[in-house]
Parts: C-alpha cells; sequence; structure tokens
C-alpha cells in the first residue's frame, strides 16, 4: 500500500462505526524538545492520524497557539532537519504521519532530497497551508515518486469550479476548513458549514476531514455523518503545553466510552 | 525551485516587452502567489477587479483626479544645487516627501481605496512599518468614507510614535503587533490574518511591491507615476536623461514605481539602495538583495533574508519603513536580469545624509530616502560630474523620535 493510501484506509477504518476519525496535530518539539517522542507516541496512541507541524517565522493562516508553539519550537531549535532525522530513529507507528509546513522551510530543504528522506521517516503525506494547488507541482512531482501524499484544502469560500479540482486532486483525504480565520477560534457549527461538508463530500474520492476551530465533544457530534474525521490542533497543543494526557484528551473528544480500539473493533 | 540558470538578457527583453507578471504572476521565475486557500477567491476577484477597473478611462479619470487635486500631483523635480556643488556632481530629486501625507505611498493607498470602493470592499485593512502607508491609507479611506484597521509592530510604534496619532485624528484604528518581530513582517503577517478571517468583505491594502499576485503588479501599475514624471521633467526641465537613477529599496514600492519608466533606457543605470543597517551579519542589516537567497514569504517568491532552515530572519536598520528581510518578486528580476545593481548604506550614513540633505537643501529626507541619497553621494564620488536623479520618497519628520536620540542627542 502506498503511504498516501494508509492515510486514507486509517480513516475509512476508524470512521467505520460513524464516528468521525481523530487526526491530531502537534508542533514538534513543543512544549519540550526532549519529549517529542514521547508526546507524538501519546498522541498517536488517542488519534488515527498525526499533523506533525514544522515551525516557522511567520505562520500567516495560524492563531496565537500555534504562533506560540511554533515561536517555542524554534528557540530551541527546531528544525525540519531535526524532525525527519529523529522520525526515522524511531520505531513506526501505527497512525500514519503527516508533516504539515509553510513553503519554505521545504524549498530550503530542497524538494527532491525531502521526498527521499520524508520515506526514509514513514512521512505519509504533507499538507501545506500557503501552498495552493496551483503552485504545487514541483512538490507534487517529488512526493509522487515515493507514493506520499499531498493534502489539499478546501474552504467555504471556495468556487464549485475549484471545489471540483481540489477534491479531484487531493491525497489521503480532504482538508476542509470550517470557517475563515486562523487556526485555533473555538467556534459553533452552522447549518451553512454542515451544508458546505456535505457538498465537499459527494465531490470527494477520498475521506474528507473537517478543521480549524474543533475543541470540543459538542462539536465532533455536531460534525458525526458529515464528514469522515476531524482534525484538533490548537486545543490538542494547550493540551501538551498545560502537561496534560493527550490519549486522555483525545478518548474524550470521541466520546467517553469510546478509545481509539474500541472504535476499531466496533468499526 | 533552487534558482534556475537565469539568461539575464531574454529575461530583461521580456520584461520590457511588458511580458510580466505572465499568466502565473511570475516575473521571470520570481512572484506566484503561495497563500492559504481561504484567499484565492479574493486574490481572484481582485484580479479580475484590475483586469476591468485599472487602465478603464473612469477609473483613471477619477484616480487622476485625485493624484492632481488631493495627492499635489505632479510633485516637483528639485535641482540640488548645493548638494551637487558638494558632491561634485549634478543632483535633481524627485520630491515625492511633497505628496499628499509626505511620502509616495499615498499614491498606491488612494488609488487601491478607489479600486477596493468599486469591488464593493466594506472595510480596508493595511499594515504599516514607518507608518507612512498607514497614514496615506487611512487619509485614503477618510477621503472615500471606508472603515480603516491598521496594523502596526509594536517596536515601530514606539520609533514612529508621530505617525501613529495621525493615523488614529485620521479615523483609523491602528492595531499594535506584539508578535513575531514587532516590526513590518510581523504587521504584515497580522494584517493577512484578518483578511483571512474574512476575506470576502474586507480589501487589504498592501503597502510595497510586495506579497501575493496581482499586488506587486498592482503596486508597481499605481506607483509608476514617480518614474512617469520624473523621466519627462528630466527630458523637459534638466535637458536630458540622467546618467543614473537611484531609490531606496525595503519592500520596493518607491523604487519600483521610479524605476519602470527608466528600465527601457540603457543609457540610464539604475542602482537600489538597500539598508546596511551596521553590519553584513544576518540580523545586522534588511539588505535582502545584496545578502540573501530566493524562498517563499508573505505570499510569493522572491530574495529572502533566511538561514539555513528557511526561517526568516529578523532584520534591522534604523529606518523602520526598510526594516523588512523579504523584497518584491520584480526585484528579484531586476536583479537576475542585470539591469538593477543593488547596494546598502549603513545606518550611519543614513543618518549623514539626513543632516546633509537638511543642511544644504533645505529637505528633511526620510530616513528611507537617505539610503538613496547615499548612493548618489558615492556615484558622484566614483563619476564626478554625472547627472543623477535620486528618488526623495519621502519627508523625514516622523522620523523625529530617531533623530532626537540619534544626530540631535549630541546638540542638546
Amino acid at each position: 500500500m502506498k503511504p498516501r493510501d494508509r492515510i486514507s484506509e486509517a480513516l475509512r477504518v476508524a470512521g467505520r462505526g460513524g464516528e468521525p476519525a481523530l487526526v491530531a496535530f502537534l508542533t514538534a518539539g513543543y512544549p519540550s524538545k526532549s519529549q517529542f517522542r514521547e508526546h507524538l507516541q501519546s498522541v498517536a496512541a488517542g488519534a488515527d492520524v498525526v499533523e506533525i507541524g514544522v515551525p516557522f517565522t511567520d505562520p500567516m493562516a495560524d492563531g496565537v497557539t500555534i504562533q506560540r508553539s511554533s515561536q517555542a519550537a524554534l528557540a530551541q531549535g527546531v528544525s525540519l532537519r531535526w524532525i525527519l532525522a529523529e522520525l526515522e530513529a524511531m520505531p513506526r507507528l501505527d497512525a500514519p504521519l503527516l508533516l504539515m509546513s509553510y513553503l519554505n522551510p521545504l524549498l530550503a530543504y530542497g524538494l527532491d532530497r525531502l521526498a527521499d528522506a520524508a520515506a526514509r521517516a514513514h512521512v505519509a503525506g504533507f499538507i501545506v497551508p500557503d501552498l495552493p494547488y496551483d503552485e504545487s507541482s514541483d512538490l507534487r512531482k517529488a512526493l509522487d515518486a515515493h507514493g506520499i501524499a499531498m493534502v489539499q484544502m478546501v474552504t467555504p469560500v471556495t468556487k464549485p469550479e475549484r471545489m471540483k479540482q481540489l477534491c479531484d486532486n487531493t491525497q489521503g483525504f480532504v482538508y476542509a476548513v470550517t470557517m475563515t480565520g486562523t487556526t485555533g477560534k473555538n467556534v459553533a457549527v452552522p447549518n451553512e458549514v454542515i451544508a458546505y461538508l456535505d457538498r465537499v463530500r459527494a465531490l470527494a474520492k477520498v475521506p474528507v476531514c473537517a478543521g480549524f476551530g474543533i475543541r470540543s465533544r459538542e462539536q465532533v457530534e455536531r460534525l458525526r455523518g458529515h464528514v469522515d474525521g476531524v482534525v484538533v490542533g490548537s486545543a490538542l497543543v494547550e493540551v501538551l503545553e498545560r502537561g496534560g494526557n493527550p490519549t486522555e484528551w483525545l478518548g474524550a473528544l470521541r466520546g467517553s466510552a469510546r478509545t481509539k480500539d474500541s472504535a476499531r473493533e466496533k468499526g | 525551485m533552487t534558482a534556475p540558470a537565469l539568461d539575464g538578457e531574454r529575461l530583461l527583453a521580456d520584461s520590457i516587452a511588458g511580458k510580466f507578471p505572465d499568466a502565473h504572476g511570475r516575473f521571470g521565475p520570481f512572484g506566484g502567489r503561495y497563500v492559504p486557500e481561504t484567499l484565492i477567491p479574493a486574490l481572484e476577484g481582485l484580479e479580475e477587479g484590475i483586469r476591468k477597473h485599472l487602465h478603464a478611462s473612469d477609473f483613471q479619470t477619477e484616480y487622476q483626479a485625485q493624484l492632481k487635486t488631493w495627492v499635489g500631483r505632479p510633485t516637483a523635480l528639485t535641482y540640488a544645487a548645493r548638494l551637487s556643488e558638494r558632491w561634485g556632481a549634478k543632483v535633481w530629486l524627485k520630491r515625492e516627501d511633497l505628496a499628499h501625507t509626505g511620502a509616495h505611498k499615498i499614491n498606491n493607498a488612494i488609488g487601491q481605496a478607489l479600486l477596493a470602493k468599486r469591488l464593493g470592499a466594506k472595510r480596508i485593512v493595511a499594515e504599516t512599518g514607518a507608518g507612512q502607508h498607514g497614514v496615506a491609507s487611512a487619509a485614503a479611506c477618510a477621503r472615500l468614507g471606508l472603515p480603516c484597521t491598521v496594523y502596526m509592530g509594536a517596536v515601530d510604534m514606539e520609533r514612529q510614535a508621530p505617525n501613529v496619532g495621525r493615523m488614529q485624528l485620521l479615523g483609523a484604528t491602528v492595531v499594535p503587533v506584539t508578535t513575531g518581530d514587532r516590526t513590518l513582517r510581523a504587521a504584515i503577517d497580522e494584517a493577512l490574518r484578518a483578511w483571512v478571517a474574512d476575506p470576502l468583505d474586507t480589501y487589504y491594502l498592501i503597502g510595497s511591491a510586495v506579497g501575493p499576485h496581482p499586488y506587486p503588479y498592482l503596486v508597481r501599475e499605481l506607483q509608476a507615476v514617480i518614474g512617469r514624471e520624473a523621466r519627462a521633467q528630466m527630458l523637459d526641465d534638466a535637458g536630458g536623461l540622467p546618467d543614473v537613477l537611484i531609490a531606496c529599496v525595503g519592500g520596493g514600492s518607491n523604487s519600483i514605481g521610479a524605476f519602470h519608466a527608466f528600465v527601457p533606457d540603457k543609457s540610464v543605470t539604475i542602482i537600489g539602495i538597500e539598508a546596511g543597517g551596521r553590519g553584513k551579519g544576518l540580523g545586522d542589516n534588511a539588505a535582502t538583495l545584496s545578502y540573501g537567497s530566493p524562498g517563499v514569504l508573505q505570499g510569493s517568491f522572491s530574495m529572502l533574508l533566511q538561514d539555513q532552515d528557511g526561517q526568516v530572519q529578523e532584520t534591522h536598520s534604523v529606518s523602520a519603513g526598510l526594516d523588512y528581510p523579504g523584497v518584491g518578486p520584480e526585484h528579484a528580476l531586476l536583479l537576475a536580469a542585470g539591469r538593477v545593481r543593488y547596494q546598502t548604506a549603513s545606518d550611519e550614513e543614513a543618518l549623514e545624509a539626513v543632516k546633509a540633505c537638511s543642511e544644504y537643501e533645505g529637505i528633511l529626507p526620510a530616513l528611507e530616502s537617505a539610503h538613496a541619497l547615499i548612493g548618489a553621494k558615492q556615484w558622484a564620488a566614483r563619476h564626478p560630474g554625472q547627472r543623477i536623479l535620486v528618488c526623495l520618497s519621502g519627508r523625514g519628520d516622523k522620523d523625529m523620535p530617531t533623530l532626537q536620540t540619534t544626530l540631535l542627542a549630541g546638540a542638546q
């Protein structure tokens, strides 16, 4: 199975019972560079797919939490090189891993080298928030050689024709941004957003995951039946920040009686 | 996307032929549109709006009328007789400091505000470094009755305090930016975030020839009036084209505006002066084209001050308006094409030029513009007697807090 298909498969298996799969985000090396592996493992134990944030000095799509975590990670010397080396040295996790990075650190690393190193580090996909599909051919080509996914985002303001293009060309899953704005704000999920997610799902050939502003069980319940998965970022970073247990927190997001494993068994 | 081997002559020929930006928003390899998906519809709408309005006669009539009766254009071309004598060359100053609100920024601000109104924008957001673009945006919005929010780095609010009060008097809301480097770059990040939050009703009035396509093109078109006027004034009033044209480069809007009309004039040497700050080290200057490498920041592929991991570096300049680690993509093209030379002037030299221009010409130039004056002084030393045209992009009143602690510190 190609790495990108592992992502879709993990989301489908987890979502089989109707409960949305969990895609969990953490900023690499935050809150502590030395505990990165430990934090990653405990997030992966509670999530179906994990996004590892590569810190960048100018995270223009991110709200205050991820700005803060990125800055702190950079201050500890976290870099893409370091992240890839750590991942390569770790035993491979069950949950497929994606790297979420702004474009410039990827360019500085070198796109061809990047694809090779990502494959060695068991990275199954990339999300690049400042790289629209139209500008992505170089990276896409490099990743394709290793079957690594390039995930496209769609938004509530994306026009129908472009929505179809993005849904046709995304790999792994469709990242459906639930609102205009940066990451991390707690929002209600209005009916228009549900209708938008239904439209995305009707177009998509791979699972659809909703992200930006998701932090409560109520939101997850509201989204059930309209998406295959939900992405949690800022809220989980805040859990790590205050020394909480990410596995437990993710379990609670799935509903009190369900853990990652019971979700799988029921599925 | 490592910089490919570029054919400079070909790039220059294409540039002069008007082929840039191309259909992908690129100036040769530079430019493009690197933004979150949420902004794509807004940028496509802006591109469409530019196509429809910018060169249409009714828009141009309204824009030209604002430039003439409100901005005060054409701005003067001043022969700097005493500096010329002192430096041993013939120096003319294109007086953008005489434009309304005190700098070239107003040419762009009123043009974009007019466009925003036609596109149905409900509110304007802008960023500012030195405060000049913020003041220009606030004034343009007041003139046209649009609400305006300006993001400004906390560091800049301190060193350009007079401009903060001006923006407030002009009815704008000034939001201090305390994230990132707390200067122009962080202000742009924050303005972009505000735009991402409301991409359809908010118009982002960017202040320099940077950002995603179509902004670098739009800002150049609105600033090109500087070079068009100056070229005609040199021919009509100064007996011919200059030997050399010099402007300061931060994001690069006054310079691209001054250069554009002169790019085809092969007899005219063109020089951009960047902020050399306190030295060549990473973090000690803001000289992107002199010391940077290709990369993507804030929406476009251009030159960038960055470390080996692609992290954007903090910059330093005595001049807030030049204190930026990126530069407009068309400047990266003009460098690659070999058409424009980019050099640096240090903080100390810029202060020296503020003093000289004030004492010898009765003109207090902005610290930004003073960098260009140093370029002129150095050129004159090597090419005595030549004809030098300097874009004096703005006036220096806004720099009084900095000047009080530097030039004036010894005098009291």
